[in-house]
């Protein structure tokens, strides 16, 4: 077990809290750097997937995990990225501009549906972002000037500054590099007081607003940093696709997204990449499993009924998802052999003042 | 200018006048208590005063200012912190992380230096928890520094709540019974941090609570309540021994 002497208030503050951690993002920085030389073509394409889910994990993290506002509309988000990012690139702005404008765009429109946050609450505000990305994905499919309608959008590769990234191992990098960036842009505000003010909304409005935190100034900027962050990963994600169309960005896709950050864990950043990586990794299993099972058995759209299910389970018997297993596993090697059952489970919470919401 | 004064509040919900035409003065660096019956309005009061309620009626005053109409989140950032009775912290977070939500009126920080994390939010932030080290060190919290508040037993917990509001460095401090579900012991030394609190730390604290001993011991002067209006009003011992308040816990003699 190891014990961490702090000397320092720096100490708490720092990316790596100790040697070991220091060593183990070492040991996967090299792997995803070197990726391009151990993993095939079929791995290199589902690293793409990856990334790119988790770029969306992370959005989608720190509204639901970490400021607590559930959203369902989130392929409302990744398909108005996407398609800014086509459509700037037809019209022939360079890369980095159009990827930007991606993430500020959606980021807008976050602040908008960032609104009905401020007046609905729980359930309510889910509803209200599921109509959205029914109301996005309508305006997508029947705008046919604009995006082409059903018959969807076409994407050349990725260019920068004359730079073609036609081959798979320059887009892993391009993916890589912006999730990483991601990555730190979340750590860098959980650690600050924006951050800190995220949390306090999703445990306690009451108290969070008694402390002094503007509850509608957080919520809209935990709901634009979201949509960004899902902007960006629109746009990725329609590069590796080369073609977009409305049915990519259906409810289904919404409730995809938010199993990422269940799954993997709520409240933990490290769940949206494991969540991502399930989820892409899953419609493999189900094929494989397909393969073995008696012909005619498995039904077309299993993936759904599995999807399901996971979440179902997940929720009963894991609500701190893959991540909160992996620290349970931990826990049971560093305190072995003192690790007892319910040493996870949550105390009763004493009774809160309900009557103040 | 008075420090603090509450005029002519009062609330309705429905046909039910939870506060009727309250009125009280609160002077600077005093300890202000409000005592009555069980539903006299006493957190009714707390939460007009924190704005989470909106006053049907009345003014309220902090340092010449008004206060109602204001939203909630600014009366924390003019300096007036509270503590709740049935504690809302935040469960599933440090007691460190519980204090700095604390320290959020003093961020000094924007949105994009945060997310790039400047060495100037870096420098903010160890500033901030030397704030929040000193409250640690005032109420003695530091071997549950880094525990999770959802393990922590309940006289800790009130501790911490305590401590939350301190290092938001509240002029006035709202402190909505600090006492109950506190073993005497804990009563004990909860009496000990309101005179420390008022002695040394100079808020003025302006409580409600139930347990006599820890009014009569730490109170300037006390508010008798009943039935949403006042009933008496001075010390401890004068107000204990007003017919009135004695009436409204014991009722009328046959």
């Amino acid at each position: 077990m190891r014990f961490i002497f702090k000397t320092d208030y720096e100490q708490d503050i720092r990316l790596f809290r100790h040697g070991g951690q220091r060593f183990w993002y070492g040991v996967l920085a090299v792997l995803l750097l070197l990726a391009p030389w151990w993993a095939g073509e079929y791995v290199m394409s589902q690293l793409h997937f990856i990334l790119i889910y988790s770029i969306v994990g992370f959005g989608l993290m720190m509204l639901t995990g970490f400021t607590g506002q559930v959203s369902l509309g989130h392929a409302a988000f990744l398909a108005v990225g996407a398609y800014t990012e086509a459509l700037l690139q037809a019209a022939g702005v360079p890369f980095v501009i159009s990827i930007s404008c991606a993430a500020l765009f959606t980021a807008v429109l976050g602040l908008i549906v960032g609104l009905p946050a401020l007046r609905l609450k729980g359930i309510y505000l889910t509803i209200a972002t599921l109509a959205f990305n029914v109301i996005v994905e309508e305006i997508i499919a029947r705008w046919h000037s604009l995006t082409g309608g059903n018959e969807g959008k076409h994407l050349k590769p990725v260019q920068i500054l004359g730079w073609k990234l036609e081959s798979d191992a320059e887009f892993y990098y391009l993916c890589l590099v912006l999730t990483v960036i991601c990555c730190l842009a979340c750590v860098n505000l959980l650690r600050s007081p924006t951050g800190r003010a995220f949390v306090a909304i999703r445990d306690s409005e009451v108290s969070a607003s008694c402390m002094g935190v503007h509850l509608a100034k957080y919520k809209t900027i935990a709901f634009a940093f979201s949509a960004a962050l899902t902007g960006i990963g629109g746009a990725l994600y329609a590069h590796k696709l080369a073609f977009i169309s409305p049915e990519q960005f259906t409810l289904f896709q919404s409730i995809e997204l938010i199993t990422i950050v269940i799954l993997g864990g709520i409240g933990f950043l490290h769940g949206a990449v494991l969540g991502a990586a399930f989820i892409i990794v899953l419609p493999q299993l189900i094929s494989i499993a397909k393969g073995w099972l008696p012909e005619g058995l498995v039904p077309a759209g299993m993936q759904a009924v599995v999807f399901g299910v996971i979440l179902v389970l997940v929720i009963i018997f894991e609500p701190l998802g893959l991540y909160g297993r992996w620290l349970k596993i931990r826990a049971w090697f560093e305190l072995f052999p003192f690790y007892r059952k319910g040493m996870f489970r949550r105390q009763k919470s004493y009774m809160k003042s309900e009557r103040l919401r | 200018m008075s420090f603090f004064k509450v005029e002519h509040l009062g609330i309705r919900f429905g046909g039910v006048v939870a506060v009727d035409n309250v009125g009280f003065e609160v002077k600077r660096g005093e300890v202000f208590t409000i005592i009555g019956p069980n539903g006299a309005g006493k957190t009714t009061i707390f939460n007009l005063i924190g704005l989470i309620y909106p006053a049907t009626r009345g003014r309220i005053l902090y340092q010449g200012r008004e206060l109602t109409g204001l939203p909630p989140h600014r009366v924390a950032e003019l300096g007036i912190a509270r503590t709740f009775q049935n504690i809302e912290l935040f469960e599933h977070a440090t007691v460190l992380q519980n204090l700095l939500i604390g320290r959020h009126r003093h961020r000094r920080t924007s949105l994009w230096r945060e997310m790039l994390f400047t060495s100037s939010v870096r420098q903010a932030e160890i500033a901030q928890r030397e704030a929040v080290e000193k409250v640690i060190d005032f109420l003695e919290l530091a071997k549950v520094r880094d525990s999770l508040v959802a393990g922590l037993p309940y006289g800790v917990r009130k501790v911490v709540e305590l401590g939350r509001a301190l290092a938001t460095e509240p002029r006035l401090l709202l402190l909505d019974e600090p006492s109950s579900g506190l073993n005497p012991e804990e009563t004990d030394d909860m009496a000990f941090w309101i005179e420390d609190i008022k002695r040394h730390l100079g808020i003025t604290v302006l409580m409600v609570e139930h347990d006599m001993n820890l009014v009569s011991r730490v109170s300037d002067r006390v508010l008798a309540l009943n039935m949403g209006s006042v009933i008496a009003e001075g010390t401890a011992a004068e107000v204990q021994a007003h017919p009135a308040v004695v009436e409204a816990y014991l009722g009328k003699a046959a």
